[in-house]
């Protein structure tokens, strides 16, 4: 059994929280990763309270176990979802794409555990400053929107940088990747891609197959010139957004337009010509839907017996 | 006085001379990202003995040195 600060710190079985992904992330594959014994997260993407309650209420109708919720601090609802997650009580809150400081005083002070995504060391010292009580060192192996450091260089220094567990996230889908961020120092793992295809994860099955047919070279990362990069699945969308990046004669508006709406497309449509599949690197590592538990028990199998192996190298 | 400062340690940063550092030089045009800008920050905060919280999108040095003079006061 592998057992780090993290599961005590948030009363969970497993050290592993699910990666919140728009579109895709919804109360059902929460709860199912809860059920599981990690934390499930729900995306509040760009939606509106009203939304994010109902997911909410439907997740804790499914479960009775921890589960959180993923801030995108860009969206246009962030006041009022921020206020919302207060409301509801919910145990864990994730935060990407901006500062959090803003909100996180009053989150902590409504005895919420807030958990922000890192892209380096700087950002990590500051947000466990402020309170944080864990941090998700992501690597730009993962998908959706990347930073520039790797899951192996990340990690380990912010490990170096912080006295708070730190959660690995990118390029993790099964127990190797598990015992391999436990040796770079990180108390537990984030892993996006391998739940997507979960049976209880709602997104259209032409993802869901797109991911379970991936090859090693089959992710592309586009979006570098608008200042946040993206890693999808390469298909006619991805391959011409990247072409008119590098076409002068567009302007950034009308790139940013092309992309707008693409990962809706991909998530409820599974519009294979011209949605956005983001996915990670690992995509070609994921070859199987199964319930979500069983994901988690595999990959915590997997790492256990490596783990419980490694002292061969040790002479 | 502050901008002196912050002109000296930007310069040590984006290893440029201390005199091409302006009032009105924009971070976006010195080649500094967001991550570039909270380490910066960070020297800053050493620098000055503050705390700084950065909320707004600072586009400019005198953004960068009005706020380090709002906290000191």
């Amino acid at each position: 059994m592998i057992q780090t600060p993290l599961c005590q710190l948030l009363g969970i079985e497993y050290p592993i929280l699910q990666g919140a992904m728009a579109w895709i992330a919804d109360a059902s594959l929460a709860s199912a990763v809860s059920n599981g014994g990690g934390v499930g997260i729900i995306s509040a993407m760009n939606a509106d309270a009203d939304w994010l309650r109902a997911e909410i209420r439907k997740a804790k109708a499914l479960t009775d176990k921890p589960f959180g919720v993923n801030i995108m601090l860009m969206s246009p609802h962030a006041d009022e979802v921020a206020q919302l997650v207060m409301d509801e009580k919910i145990q864990v809150i994730t935060t990407g794409a901006g500062n959090p400081s803003r909100y996180i005083s009053d989150w902590i002070d409504a005895g919420i555990k807030v958990i922000p995504v890192v892209p380096s060391t700087a950002i990590a010292k500051r947000v466990a400053r402020s309170g944080a009580v864990a941090v998700i060192a992501e690597g730009c192996e993962s998908g959706g929107h990347i930073g520039e450091l790797t899951t192996m260089t990340l990690v380990p220094q912010v490990c170096d940088a912080v006295d708070i567990p730190v959660i690995a996230a990118g390029g993790i889908a099964d127990g190797r990747g598990i015992a391999a961020v436990l040796m770079l120092g990180a108390a537990g793992v984030q892993v996006g891609t391998r739940f997507l295809v979960a049976n209880e994860c709602n997104v259209h099955q032409n993802y869901k197959n797109k991911i379970l047919n991936a090859k090693d070279i089959d992710t592309i990362t586009t979006g570098k010139r608008l200042g946040h990069p993206v890693r999808a699945l390469k298909n006619n969308f991805s391959r011409e957004f990247a072409k008119q990046e590098y076409n002068p004669t567009i302007s950034n508006e009308e790139i940013e337009r092309m992309g707008a709406g693409a990962l809706r497309k991909a998530a409820v449509l599974g519009d294979e010509k011209d949605g956005c599949f983001m996915a990670g690197q690992i995509a070609a590592l994921v070859n199987k839907e199964q319930p979500a538990a069983e994901i988690i028990r595999e990959m915590f199998g997997e790492a256990e017996t490596i783990l419980g192996g490694a002292g061969k190298w040790v002479k | 006085m502050t901008f002196d400062k912050v002109a000296k340690i930007l310069a040590d940063y984006r290893d440029m001379e201390v005199d091409q550092i302006e009032m009105n030089s924009k971070f976006d045009d010195l080649g500094l990202d967001s991550l570039d800008m909270v380490d910066l920050v960070m020297l800053l905060e050493t620098e000055f003995d503050i705390e700084i919280e950065i909320d707004e999108k600072l586009e400019t040095v005198a953004d960068l040195v009005e706020l380090i003079d709002s906290i000191k006061e």
